[in-house]
């Protein structure tokens, strides 16, 4: 008979095994090139979006009207080109690009704006940004129809992916109108039309990942224990599946900006009165015989952060596949 | 005696290395042997010993990330390490041609294989398309393909896997090559495809004076093909010696330790032990110094540790030894360390026969098959089905093994998950201690469910990869309630204890885990709800060898310690013969056989049974086995033969009047040879008696 270990022992064991699956998890990243270059990347605009939460040149909202009287300046400082003041420029209404730029990043990674007619929580934040919660739903969402459809087979496959490969059949950005005009705007209901339109995908990943897992032996084994259904596909098959899972899920955050960035530009996007990166580009694009390269840095904004997803993803799935056989 | 020629193959101090993240790793260090014509050269040790690694770095074929790193291998007297792709393409497949396991990855399945053979004659010696596919009929004739003109027209999935593994062999032989390279050719076959693929081996290593490299795990095929044999572990080659000598004088003392795994067939568990040798095969990256069996040798010296041992000649003998004292261990006298526990056998001699735990009669499992014809869509057209298990009987008592063998597709895994209860059955009635076994596991009570429990056949898909051992055994016990909630940690280290883990393996990830550990905790986790039936779907046939005998004896263990009923499949005959109290033997979905395990390898056998016991690869060369071998497929068990569903492959058929036509006709009945011992053939038990009994031992 052996004495118990006490639950203070065991969760520090937890604790231990949780560092070091993050330390393995770090390593298995900077063992590739690729992927750190691709982590670097993502990690300079989480530290960019940090520290818009705390500082920026200027206030993003702020035209520079009231500043430049202070500055002892006359003349309204709009569509300027980038200077010693103004480091990227200003835009059509005279605010700082540079100070736009970085709390842009706030919405999309790090914060969600909860809309003032909710009750209680009306008007707050929850943190995570709008791609990031996103994606997290159409992991929800479509693994949940996935596993179903992967594990139970026949008629629960055949009715659950005959309804995901209709809502395949259309252009995503068709839903995302269909959503938003039926709606209106605001974050949750962006996050929303992420967690549709992406649950298709998602769902056949986990669905072929759970035909193949369901042939295991373990799932036999927990057949013949008599587990419920809910159990076997739960507990026993979906943790099996989350590698690929986690790197398709990567590789989503960035289509995921990319959308958010292209109902910006047709101004369907998060609302104001955060920046949106979208936006700035469609604003920069109206105002483009008068500031030529504001444009450049919002673009620029959006193609790195979505290359270094991209890099980060592909570089771990490189890894954890070249040493299989 | 092969001296006096230059050797086909000769590799000397051969080392390969593979890149690996955060280094390399010397798969194999320090290899040298020597193929003649002629002469088959058999390589045996067991999984992860670099036994293919040495095949492949022949031609080179070490992937990205491998190269040899030291020696010299020369082909016909000259050397082919570091020579350009360009030069090895020229050679593989015209000089030396490669056989492998899978025969189905060997060929490419969207080309007919009349394509792929001639264009090996067309590529490499410029024959006309003509004269290539004549020569093809005429090596396929040569390889006893019935049909040639006809197969050469067909897709690989059109014919079996023995006849895919012919046609491999045939391709193979076409440019008449001077080395032949076999990587277990027949480990992927049934036995009695594979005794048919073997003889053919050996006629023609005889009729073509082609050297042959042969690498295998299992000692009984080296024992019927090979003249000398080269024994591998962890990377380097232990012993060389001819396969007389491997098998009656082994000097090295792994060689003995393999030896003494595996079943003689006709033992059994009591009359003798399985002996596993301790430990596990080292990994590449931290083999140990000095000897690299030393930590696992019974004969451990200090010596041992300080000096890695050389490859020399014994004092007496041609024989070749890695090892420092091989003249004076003596392998008659070796008596089993305190460390192996052998399982202490209840005497059965109280004459009372066990009560029945199992009753099983006519018991029935189709499958509905779905066509696609349009009546078939609709529903219109006659239902055919699979028969998959037609009206199999049989009980089992309390406490003792039934172990069910016969050929893939037989139907043993369909009775099997009918049993447990992942498919309902369609017909028969089944009991398990008064439960009704017909319905499937969604409509059964729980302590149905924890009576009956499984062990499966992948050690590496056992276990949950995402959870520890101790999470994987406790939920049984903690679904079933055996014991209570505060105490199924300790039921859990008490069941690892049983299994001879320790606690300290309650935390580990099963990827941390040998593929033994692993199968025995898939056993802990079996016995964890305490059930009375145990089904074990091949439990060891994945394993090594070394490592079955330990894992085999635990389940004897178990069984004798809490009277657990087995039932044991298995498609090695001398594993299943060592571990049953009985035997059934299945063909086709029907049991043909079923007695006691003596009655089962003794005369009178069916003439399937007689088929399976001449094709099981003896591993002792001196044993005279008789060569009886079956023609063609098992048939579909869509529609069956008529009658007697062996007739269309019986070579025993003659016996009977009329040439057997009653065996077409009429279903035979079951002839009783007493002590439940029951054949279920045409031919009377006294016919079946006068057969030459299929193993001869020449003392």
């Amino acid at each position: 008979m052996t004495v118990q270990p006490s639950t203070s022992t065991r969760r520090s064991n937890s604790v231990a095994k949780l560092r070091q699956a993050v330390v393995n998890g770090f390593a298995l990243i900077f063992t590739s090139q690729v992927a750190t270059i691709g982590f670097i990347i993502v990690m300079f605009w989480f530290l960019v979006g940090f520290v818009s939460i705390f500082w920026t040149p200027y206030n993003p909202n702020e035209s520079l009207f009231a500043l430049n009287k202070e500055l002892g300046i006359e003349l309204a400082k709009q569509n300027a080109l980038p200077d010693a003041q103004n480091w990227l420029g200003t835009d059509q209404l005279g605010r700082d690009i540079l100070s736009r730029l970085m709390t842009g990043t706030q919405v999309i990674l790090l914060k969600t704006r909860i809309p003032r007619d909710v009750p209680f929580v009306g008007g707050g934040f929850i943190p995570g940004g709008v791609a990031i919660w996103g994606v997290l739903g159409s992991l929800v969402f479509g693994s949940f129809l996935g596993v179903n459809a992967g594990y139970r087979g026949g008629w629960w496959d055949q009715i659950i992916m005959q309804f995901l490969d209709a809502m395949i059949a259309f252009p995503s950005i068709i839903l995302y109108l269909v959503v938003i005009s039926a709606l209106g705007r605001g974050d949750l209901i962006v996050i929303l039309a992420i967690t549709i339109t992406g649950a298709p995908g998602v769902a056949r990943l986990v669905r072929s990942l759970t035909l193949d897992i369901k042939t295991r032996d373990y799932t036999r084994a927990a057949q013949t224990r008599g587990e419920s259904a809910w159990y076997i596909m739960f507990v026993e098959i979906l943790p099996n599946a989350r590698g690929p899972i986690l790197v398709d899920a990567m590789l989503r955050v960035g289509y995921a900006i990319f959308s958010i960035a292209t109902l910006g530009f047709l101004g369907l996007g998060l609302p104001p009165p955060d920046p949106d990166w979208g936006n700035m580009v469609n604003d920069a694009r109206q105002n483009i015989f008068s500031n030529q390269v504001a444009v450049i840095w919002p673009a620029l904004a959006i193609a790195t952060l979505v290359i270094g997803l991209n890099l980060l993803a592909d570089g771990i799935r490189e890894e954890i596949t070249r040493y299989q056989k | 005696m092969y001296q006096t020629t230059m050797p086909v193959l000769k590799v000397e101090n051969l080392a390969v290395a593979f890149k690996v993240r955060g280094g390399e790793v010397e798969a194999v260090q320090d290899v040298s042997f020597e193929i003649h014509r002629g002469e088959t050269y058999g390589i045996v040790g067991e999984s992860g010993c670099g036994k293919s690694t040495v095949a492949w770095s022949i031609l080179n074929f070490l992937g990205t990330n491998g190269y040899i790193k030291r020696g010299s291998i020369k082909f016909q007297g000259q050397d082919l390490v570091g020579r350009s792709e360009k030069e090895l393409r020229l050679l593989r497949g015209d000089q030396i041609a490669m056989v492998y396991q899978d025969p189905m990855q060997a060929l490419n399945p969207s080309l007919r294989l009349g394509k792929q053979m001639t264009e090996v004659l067309t590529v490499h010696r410029g024959i006309s398309e003509k004269e290539a596919e004549k020569r093809c009929i005429e090596m396929l004739e040569r390889v006893y393909m019935p049909d040639p003109a006809n197969v050469m027209l067909r897709y690989p999935h059109q014919i079996s896997g023995g006849q895919q593994q012919r046609i491999v062999i045939a391709m193979a032989l076409l440019n008449n090559p001077a080395l032949l390279v076999m990587d277990e050719p027949t480990t992927a076959l049934d036995v009695t495809v594979e005794a048919a693929v073997l003889d053919l081996i050996a006629e023609l290593r005889r009729d073509f004076d082609t050297a042959i490299m042969y690498i295998s795990h299992n000692l009984g095929v080296v024992a019927r093909v090979c003249n000398r044999v080269g024994v591998m572990y962890a990377g380097e080659m232990v012993e060389r010696a001819t396969v007389e000598d491997i098998f009656a004088d082994p000097q090295h003392p792994y060689t003995q330790g393999l030896i003494r795994c595996v079943p003689k067939l006709g033992s059994d568990k009591g009359s003798s032990f399985l002996y596993p040798i301790r430990g596990r095969v080292p990994s590449p990256s931290n083999r140990p110094t000095g000897c690299v069996f030393g930590p696992r040798c019974d004969y451990f010296q200090d010596r041992c540790k300080e000096e890695r041992p050389k490859l020399r000649q014994i004092e007496d003998g041609q024989t070749m030894v890695r090892c420092h004292f091989a003249e004076q261990i003596d392998a008659s006298s070796w008596i089993p360390t305190a460390d192996i526990v052998l399982p202490a056998l209840k005497q059965k001699d109280d004459g009372q026969a066990a009560p029945t735990i199992m009753e099983v009669t006519d018991l029935k499992k189709y499958y509905k098959v779905v066509g696609n014809s349009l009546p078939d869509v609709l529903g219109l057209s006659e239902p055919r089905y699979v028969k998959a298990v037609e009206n199999v009987s049989f009980s089992i008592p309390k406490g003792s093994t039934l172990g069910i063998v016969g050929e893939s597709g037989c139907g043993k895994s369909t009775l099997i998950k009918t049993i447990i209860g992942l498919e309902d059955s369609t017909d028969g009635s089944a009991t398990l201690m008064g439960f009704d076994l017909t319905v499937d596991i969604s409509k059964r009570s729980e302590n149905l469910i924890q009576e009956l429990q499984m062990v499966f056949q992948n050690p590496d898909s056992t276990m949950n990869p995402s959870y520890t051992i101790g999470q994987q055994i406790a939920r049984p016990i903690e679904r079933f309630g055996t014991v209570p909630k505060d105490q199924v940690r300790a039921e859990v280290i008490r069941l690892l204890e049983l299994m001879r883990l320790g606690e300290n393996y309650y935390d580990r990830l099963p990827r941390q885990l040998s593929g033994g550990e692993k199968q025995r905790v898939g056993i802990a986790r079996a016995l964890a709800s305490r059930p009375d039936l145990v089904l074990c779907d091949e439990p060891v046939s994945a394993l090594d060898v070394s490592v079955q005998a330990a894992v085999l004896n635990l389940l004897i263990e178990v069984q004798q310690t809490y009277d657990t009923t087995l039932i044991f499949i298995a498609h090695d005959l001398g594993v299943v013969r060592f571990f049953s109290d009985a035997i059934a033997v299945m063909y086709l979905g029907q049991i043909m056989e079923i007695g006691s395990s003596e009655a089962i390898y003794a005369l009178p056998y069916h003439p399937y049974t007689e088929a399976l016991l001449s094709a099981i690869p003896i591993p002792d060369p001196s044993v005279k086995q008789s060569t009886i071998r079956l023609e063609g497929n098992v048939p579909s068990a869509i529609n069956p033969p008529s009658g007697c569903r062996f007739h269309t492959r019986c070579p025993r058929r003659h016996l009977l009047p009329d040439g057997g036509k009653i065996c077409e006709t009429t279903v035979p009945e079951w002839q009783d040879n007493g002590n439940g011992h029951r054949i279920f053939c045409h031919i009377p038990l006294e016919t079946l008696n006068t057969f030459d009994p299929v193993v001869q031992y020449i003392k």
